[in-house]
């Protein structure tokens, strides 16, 4: 006799049958289902297999139980050792709600010298200094900002165009230095601005304090332009000058462009993706527009819907994948966002797609009046009238008061995805976030009615497509493992 | 192949000497007087100084020993020593006539078997083991480390499962780390009972600069692992080890051996590590070695390399992808997919690492892992020599 057990002398345990661990499931197509876990790991099952998972009718000797079981969707005698993994992955998914607010936005300036018609944050054309941040605003905003125990605090400023008040971001740079010799954390500055008036002081300055640079770059010449009007017609030409000058000075990668999807981008996906390959991008953010500001006023925000969204992303998608398949590295950050949920143990943080929603917790808004706001949006909508994400005042209002405030709470509570409706069961959540302010702008509620929501159908859309190309191509699934794992 | 140790070795006057001795070779004329009785001198047609604890000449320099005085103690080695130089440690039993190279300066390759028991009884097992008191060995290792050059980048130790030492292996590291203090360290081990928060602690607390845990995990799936160990509960217990190594900030590396009864889940494997352990230090994928168990096995071990390119690819890429550190050890270039090449190590110990005739006029040679000498049993059907060198 062999002194060596076969193979069934260690499947005994398998006899007893096997209990699930909590997952949720939701269609994919016609056929087939797609299982996620609590640590947002997925399987996708035929139909009449996931009848005999969940009727514990899976028979062990199954090639899905074996996969079933080292994903942790279901547990046998044999091994009790994916309870404390799972729970491993859980605490690591949800570790950055510890760290609390990173990113904190100075709206610097509500002025600025374009005029586009899709603004969502109704700048001001006139050069009042009414519409810039004051010296003591910009002081209490500070106090508050390096009151978030996060370990790592990013600085964005904002406009308007916020060059236009220089003078006040080398303020804030420099006292925020000289307040984290004490304080120690990892501090970032970012500028949002659109290039057209950066000269060699700012890029000196830029240089100096180690800031990146974020500009609006819609497309080609033409489009971009169209999108962006100012006087002269040239955006377009000083946002190109203005990247290879904050190239040239401040390094290749520091410099990140954003793009808005309009009525007139729709169609030109490859002109746009081109113009970011053409001017040495590693990537692009497919964004829609957003239901706030200008974009509304002027209804450029309902010149498309859903679906034409969709249309146009996909095509994009499609011809990045083509890109990255004839051998050139280039990410559509939307999706890479998401693959990361969905493909590594950790969180990406992205504050506009998490549960609970990043309103405050993850980043915050201190306007140029002194208002704080949940979000970028939420002063968006703030200067369409709406104060409901007005979270407190940097002068009147103490920092407890602010993130302790029921405008804050409230929200975040009543929208966390796990407890919504239809979120709950739904197999895509672990994938998503919670948006309370786009639910309230659109449906006048933080939670929102989801089979009307265009956040819930563009999502969905998404997930499902992912899901489906990396299931059908090999080739496709390492491009998007390796856009999940690209540390940005 | 090295050999490292033989049972016919001829001696002269040790019969008064303990069973065992542990001494480092000089062949320094003008070797401190002080430290000569401590030391082996290895003779070979030049002057001989006196002093030294004992004589060692290869057999075919065993002729000077004449020149000796005849009370002097002595040894004659098979010529298959003739790599030994200043610097080495040997074991020598008085008794027996056995003789083990314990430490060869010259080498990146030098490790010590701390034992012959383990918790494990391994299909592949190359070193299998036995179920005896040979604590003895701890007294041998510990003698040697002071024996070793304070410059040798790197000792391991293997078993046997060292962990089965308890307060001797810690021991061991902390002697590693007072007379060592700038060699890294690699530990071979099942990290089972590092599943005991206590063991792992007192693992972490020797606070070594660089200490690395090999631990082998050859299934996602706990019974098929338990059944390659052959050993219930083992898969629990190891990722719970592993688990503690970590928490106590320990390095860790995942071994997985590839063969017949592990290479069909090897993606899937991956994918298990990325999401679960994705804070391990490194993951190697090690080709099979024909010794020990496996030879009782190979029918059920046994696949041809070649065959499981598709898996071995799809597992190296998906944790390369999710940036971690991947190698492949103990494959030959010819039969691995080129796609990865960059991972492959030249990974089999210089004393048993072999070329086969087929290697002949092969460009990539000196790039190639190569085979170990038990190969000779069993190596892929397809290796052949590499015509063109492959582009950098």
């Amino acid at each position: 006799m062999s002194k060596f057990q076969p193979l069934s002398a260690y499947q005994q345990p398998l006899a007893d049958g096997y209990q699930l661990l909590p997952f949720r499931f939701t269609s994919l197509n016609d056929s087939e289902y797609v299982l996620t876990n609590q640590a947002s790991e997925f399987i996708v099952l035929e139909r009449q297999t996931l009848e005999a998972v969940v009727r514990h009718q899976l028979p062990a000797t199954d090639r899905l139980y074996d996969d079933l079981k080292s994903k942790h969707f279901i547990i046998d005698g044999d091994s009790s050792v994916a309870t404390e993994l799972l729970a491993l992955k859980v605490r690591t998914k949800l570790k950055r709600l510890a760290d609390f607010t990173g990113l904190h936005i100075f709206v610097v300036s509500l002025r600025c010298e374009h005029s586009c018609p899709y603004c969502q944050v109704s700048r001001q054309s006139d050069d009042r200094l009414a519409f810039d941040m004051s010296v003591e605003t910009a002081e209490k905003s500070l106090a508050l900002v390096f009151r978030s125990p996060s370990p790592g605090i990013k600085i964005e400023f904002q406009g308007g165009e916020p060059l236009l008040n220089f003078p006040l971001i080398r303020h804030v740079v420099e006292r925020a230095e000289a307040l984290n010799l004490a304080q120690r954390r990892d501090l970032q500055f970012v500028i949002a601005t659109n290039l057209a008036v950066i000269n060699d002081e700012m890029l000196d300055f830029c240089g100096e304090h180690n800031i990146l640079i974020s500009t609006s770059l819609d497309g080609p010449a033409d489009l971009h332009n169209a999108n962006r009007p100012r006087p002269g017609h040239d955006s377009y030409e000083r946002a190109i000058e203005g990247i290879s000058k904050v190239r040239g000075a401040l390094g290749r990668d520091r410099v990140s462009a954003l793009m808005t999807t309009t009525k007139l981008s729709l169609g030109r996906v490859r002109d746009i993706v081109d113009e970011y390959v053409a001017q040495g991008f590693r990537g692009i953010f497919l964004r829609p527009m957003s239901p706030y500001g200008f974009a509304v006023k002027t209804k450029w925000f309902k010149a498309y819907d859903a679906d034409e969204w969709l249309e146009f992303y996909f095509a994009g998608l499609d011809y990045i994948l083509a890109l990255n398949r004839s051998g050139y590295p280039f990410t559509e950050f939307y999706a890479a966002t998401i693959l990361a949920k969905m493909l590594t143990p950790f969180e990406p943080g992205f504050v506009d797609l998490r549960s609970p929603a990043g309103t405050g917790i993850a980043a915050i808004v201190y306007n140029y009046d002194g208002d704080v706001y949940a979000s970028d949006e939420s002063r968006m909508l703030a200067e369409m009238g709406d104060k409901t994400f007005r979270i407190g005042n940097v002068h009147q209002d103490r920092y407890e008061d602010i993130i302790l405030s029921d405008a804050l709470l409230g929200p975040i509570e009543e929208s966390f995805a796990a407890s919504v409706p239809m979120c709950s069961d739904c197999a895509f959540e672990p994938f998503c976030g919670a948006d309370p302010v786009f639910h309230h702008a659109t449906q006048g509620d933080f939670v929102g009615r989801k089979p009307l929501s265009a956040f819930c159908e563009r999502n969905m859309a998404i997930f499902r497509r992912l899901i489906t190309l990396m299931r059908d191509d090999a080739e496709v699934r390492g491009i998007f493992v390796r856009w999940a794992n690209a540390r940005c | 192949m090295l050999t490292l140790s033989s049972r016919s070795v001829e001696s002269r006057n040790l019969s008064d000497s303990p069973a065992r001795i542990v001494m480092r070779v000089s062949d320094r004329q003008d070797r401190p007087r002080a430290l000569r009785s401590r030391e082996a001198f290895l003779v070979t047609n030049g002057d001989i100084p006196d002093g030294f604890g004992i004589y060692v000449a290869l057999a075919k320099d065993a002729k000077a020993l004449g020149s000796l005085p005849s009370q002097t103690k002595a040894m004659i080695l098979p010529d298959d020593f003739s790599y030994l130089a200043d610097g080495d440690v040997l074991r020598l039993w008085t008794k027996s006539n056995e003789v083990r190279v314990l430490y060869r300066r010259a080498s990146f390759h030098n490790h010590f078997l701390l034992t012959e028991r383990c918790n494990h009884y391994c299909l592949m097992c190359s070193q299998p083991p036995k179920n005896i008191d040979d604590s003895w060995i701890v007294d041998d290792v510990l003698a040697a480390i002071p024996l070793i050059d304070p410059s040798a980048q790197e000792i391991g130790f293997t078993g046997g499962e060292p962990t089965l030492l308890g307060d001797d292996l810690f021991r061991i590291l902390r002697t590693m780390k007072s007379y060592l203090p700038h060699t890294a360290i690699h530990i071979l081990s099942n990290g089972r009972l590092f599943a005991d928060p206590e063991f792992a602690k007192r693992y972490a607390d020797i606070r070594h600069f660089d200490m690395m845990v090999g631990i082998p995990i050859y299934s996602d799936v706990s019974t098929i692992h338990d059944y390659v160990v052959q050993a219930d509960g083992a898969f629990d217990e190891t990722i719970r080890g592993i688990l503690n190594l970590k928490r106590y900030g320990q390095k860790v590396e995942i071994r997985i051996v590839v063969h017949g009864q592990t290479y069909a889940r090897l993606p899937q494997l991956a994918e298990f590590i990325a999401r679960n352990l994705t804070f391990v230090d490194h993951v190697t994928f090690m080709g099979l070695e024909i010794t020990g168990f496996t030879r009782a096995n190979l029918d059920s071990l046994w696949i041809d390399p070649a065959d499981y390119q598709r898996e071995l690819y799809r597992a190296v890429s998906f944790l390369a992808d999710s940036q971690m550190h991947v190698s492949i050890y103990n494959h030959q270039l010819c039969v691995l997919d080129r796609r990865l090449w960059p991972f492959a190590r030249k990974s089999i110990s210089d004393w048993k690492n072999e070329y086969m005739p087929e290697c002949e006029g092969c460009r990539e040679k000196e790039n190639c892992g190569g085979f170990f000498a038990s190969a000779k049993i069993r190596y892929s059907d397809h290796i052949h020599p590499i015509a063109e060198v492959a582009a950098p």
